[in-house]
């Protein structure tokens, strides 16, 4: 796949439909999100944000999922077509 | 005396030694719930020393009477600590804790919705080679979101007991209860490849935690993979650290892998997950498609970006009405029966200061702290069930943004907002708070949030400022918005310095579920209330009484002349001499020594001042709302002649209120809370000397500009 496709998360439209492709591999936030089931090749949706625009919800192997905007900004999906 | 024998030997025979479970899971999947259905309310709730964590231990009953000794863990998403309370579930799971032995058998529950995350802990616990039950919570959940789970065959694939269980509607209890009192418990079959870039360190780090560390093969192997995953662990006091050979192992490999760029710790959550996905493929099958869940329905409004503020202010109204409308009838009750109490001793009971210790001490100062009972029970009620409804998390969902300007998340709202009622609930409420230094700096500006002990000295005060009945209502009103306001942004002002100076950190993180919402359980809610409204009573009580007692004292020694006034009495006795000690201090902002008397008597709590000036100023009856106080404190003088209650010394002490740290149960729970007299006492330092500078500025900033 062309690498152009990808964008981070944080750019996502709200209700898109998306698979996370890379991630950062050090540091404590990305390896919690790791261990909450956030792998390269999982799906997920951005299913909204928070009223003020940050965070953002997601969902995620069946859970619903909140993190901020800084660290979605590190995290490459590759939307669905 | 002595036991017969036969008694004390099969009492201490090894094979009637009751067996230690451990209750872990990730939040929100029923684990409390569950904890309470087993053990009913044989808890006994601690903490683990060194930590503020608490420790929960309770006792079942298998079918046929035997005791069962469960001990709740706090809840967590991996063995890979993040927060001093997660560090305790893994230190206490790989044994690393001295004062408290690893259990012999694993409770695991798992949220059935939600399977796949669910089972990331539950495979890592499998690593630990104890014998585990599996519980499957929510399968009623499960079963309306269209899962289906076959129970049998993950039983087969784990080669454990797999229980499904409803612990809200006390379903499946039984047959968990039969399975926890069977005498062997299979192993898990469940093997996994740990990868082969890997496999070595573990092999290394494991035979170093063996030796070195005298850990056992298994426990070694877990153990050694959780090194590896969790590479800046979280150490709290009370965990044997590791010996330096393990250590210098892991730091070997380490930078090798860094070296090689070998994303060691990715690679194996993803082989776990990989395993899990597996497992999760045979066992759940989506039998339905459902359309939007009831859940997300009602987050399309909550967490809306204009009803959700609305949802959010209505919630809020309706605490705070509740805590102070309904908790109102119950306090005047509390109030009446401590004033009746204390007369029926005053007419028993020959004059004299054994009398006087115990009516005006100790049952002073004990009704001090129950009259505030109602409001607490309340505020926990409403907290429990905002926290088990899944309304907590939204709250904290929309509130980030705003907390995360001043570099708190949005975790530290709710602690916050409680104090609003109470600073002990709200600094209590901050274990939630999973970075220590967010959780710190939420303590330290708490108690800035208006208190309603506070309350009675601002309608005190406000009566003195405009003592007309023709005045607008919306004066007074206004006045006290202000006051409020006043605190709130002082507590956003510190906790921004905080963050950025003392405390400095890592912006603080917000990865946090968002649960469903769940009908509550009212047992479970209840059960909270009154736990954590026994702490407050504890805690808060023993201090007061004592601080009460201490205080009681102060005023009634040395004694004046016989057939002195109760003022004259206070005027010479400790209370007055230090009243007149401090008057040099707080003459500047505009406060003489009878003032000074009801600051210092404040430190049982603030609302005391209200009755220490009826004594002082010798008002027949002290009540803010009533007018023989209003009218003596408005005739007071200072000794030149002067007004001494001027609206401007009258703002400036509602200012002084506002800021200073003036509760000796709020220090003792801060104490508490931090593990040591550092905090309460730097917190005590920087309120009070904020409440004293603004005061300064507002008492002489008002006098040049002729007030």
């Amino acid at each position: 796949m062309a690498s152009a496709s990808l964008i981070s998360l944080s750019q996502l439209p709200v209700g898109a439909n998306a698979t996370l492709r890379d991630f950062p591999k050090a540091g404590t936030a990305f390896l919690r999100l790791r261990e909450m089931g956030l792998l390269a090749g999982t799906t997920l949706t951005l299913v909204r944000t928070a009223p003020m625009g940050d965070p953002i919800e997601i969902k995620v192997r069946g859970y619903h999922l909140t993190l901020r905007k800084s660290e979605a900004d590190h995290i490459l999906v590759e939307p669905a077509a | 005396m002595a036991l017969p024998a036969h008694i004390t030997a099969t009492a201490a025979g090894a094979t009637s030694r009751q067996p230690v479970y451990a209750l872990v899971g990730n939040p929100n999947c029923g684990k409390s719930t569950l904890f309470n259905a087993l053990t009913g309310l044989k808890q006994k709730i601690g903490n683990y020393p060194g930590v503020t964590v608490e420790k929960k231990v309770g006792t079942a009953y298998s079918q046929h009477g035997q005791p069962i000794t469960v001990i709740d863990l706090p809840g967590t998403y991996s063995l890979a600590a993040r927060s001093p309370d997660e560090a305790v579930t893994r230190d206490v799971l790989l044994g690393r804790r001295a004062d408290t032995a690893q259990p012999d058998r694993i409770l695991c529950i798992v949220d059935a919705t939600n399977l796949e995350r669910n089972l990331y802990l539950v495979h890592q616990i499998l690593d630990l080679g104890r014998p585990v039950i599996l519980v499957l919570n929510m399968m009623d959940l499960a079963a309306r979101s269209g899962l289906e789970i076959n129970v049998d065959q993950l039983e087969k694939l784990l080669g454990i007991p797999v229980i499904a269980c409803e612990a809200i509607h006390q379903r499946g209890l039984i047959e968990l209860k039969l399975a926890m009192s069977r005498a062997d418990l299979p192993l898990a079959r469940h093997a996994w490849t740990v990868p082969a870039a890997i496999a070595p360190a573990v092999s290394e780090i494991a035979a170093a935690l063996v030796e070195g560390d005298r850990k056992s093969p298994l426990v070694a192997r877990a153990e050694a993979l959780l090194l590896l995953t969790d590479q800046d662990s979280v150490r709290v006091a009370g965990s044997t650290p590791l010996s330096p050979r393990t250590t210098e192992i892991l730091r070997a490999w380490q930078s090798r892998w860094t070296q090689e760029g070998t994303d060691w710790a990715g690679t194996l959550v993803s082989s776990r997950y990989d395993a899990i996905g597996a497992l999760a493929a045979e066992v759940v099958q989506l039998r339905t498609e459902v359309g939007p869940s009831t859940s997300d329905k009602i987050d399309a409004i909550v967490t809306h970006a204009l009803w959700g503020w609305v949802v959010l202010g209505a919630v809020m109204t309706l605490l705070f009405f509740s805590i102070f409308t309904l908790a109102e009838s119950p306090m005047n009750w509390i109030d009446g029966h401590v004033a009746a109490l204390s007369d029926t001793i005053k007419s028993a009971m020959p004059p004299g200061d054994l009398r006087d210790l115990i009516t005006d001490g100790a049952i002073g100062g004990v009704g001090g702290v129950l009259i505030f009972l109602p409001q607490i029970l309340i505020l926990f009620f409403f907290i429990g069930l905002l926290e088990s409804t899944g309304y907590m998390a939204r709250a904290a969902f929309i509130m980030d943004r705003l907390m995360s300007r001043v570099g708190l998340n949005g975790k530290s709202f709710i602690p916050m907002l409680s104090s609003y009622a109470c600073a002990i609930p709200g600094i209590m409420a901050t274990r939630t708070i999973e970075d220590p230094k967010d959780r710190l700096v939420t303590i330290l500006v708490a108690p800035l949030m208006s208190c309603s002990a506070r309350l009675p000295v601002y309608l005190l005060m406000i009566a003195a400022l405009v003592p007309g009945e023709r005045v607008p209502v919306f004066t007074k009103v206004g006045i006290m918005l202000f006051m409020y306001a006043l605190g709130t942004a002082g507590a956003f002002f510190f906790a921004w310095l905080f963050k950025r100076t003392l405390l400095k950190g890592e912006p603080p993180l917000m990865i946090m579920e968002l649960p469903p919402y769940r009908l509550p359980g009212f047992k479970d809610v209840a059960l909270h209330m009154l736990e954590r409204a026994w702490i407050f009573v504890r805690r808060a009580g023993t201090v007061i009484l004592g601080i009460s007692i201490i205080l009681w004292f102060l005023s009634a020694y040395p004694k004046a002349p016989e057939g002195s006034t109760p003022t004259a009495q206070l005027a010479q006795s400790f209370a007055g001499r230090a009243g007149h000690a401090i008057e040099p201090l707080i003459k500047p902002i505009g406060f003489d020594w009878q003032i000074g008397i009801g600051l210092i008597s404040s430190f049982a709590a603030r609302e005391v001042f209200v009755s220490t000036m009826g004594v002082v100023f010798n008002a027949e009856s002290a009540d803010e709302n009533t007018a023989p106080l209003r009218t003596a404190l408005l005739s007071a003088k200072w000794p030149d002649g002067r007004t001494l209650f001027t609206p401007l010394v009258c703002f400036t002490l509602m200012i002084f209120y506002v800021f200073a740290m003036q509760c000796m149960s709020t220090i003792a729970v801060v104490k508490r809370e931090t593990n040591g007299w550092k905090w309460p006492i730097f917190q005590t330092l920087y309120m009070t000397g904020t409440a004293w500078i603004l005061s300064f500025m507002v008492y002489q900033g008002g006098r040049a500009l002729g007030f």
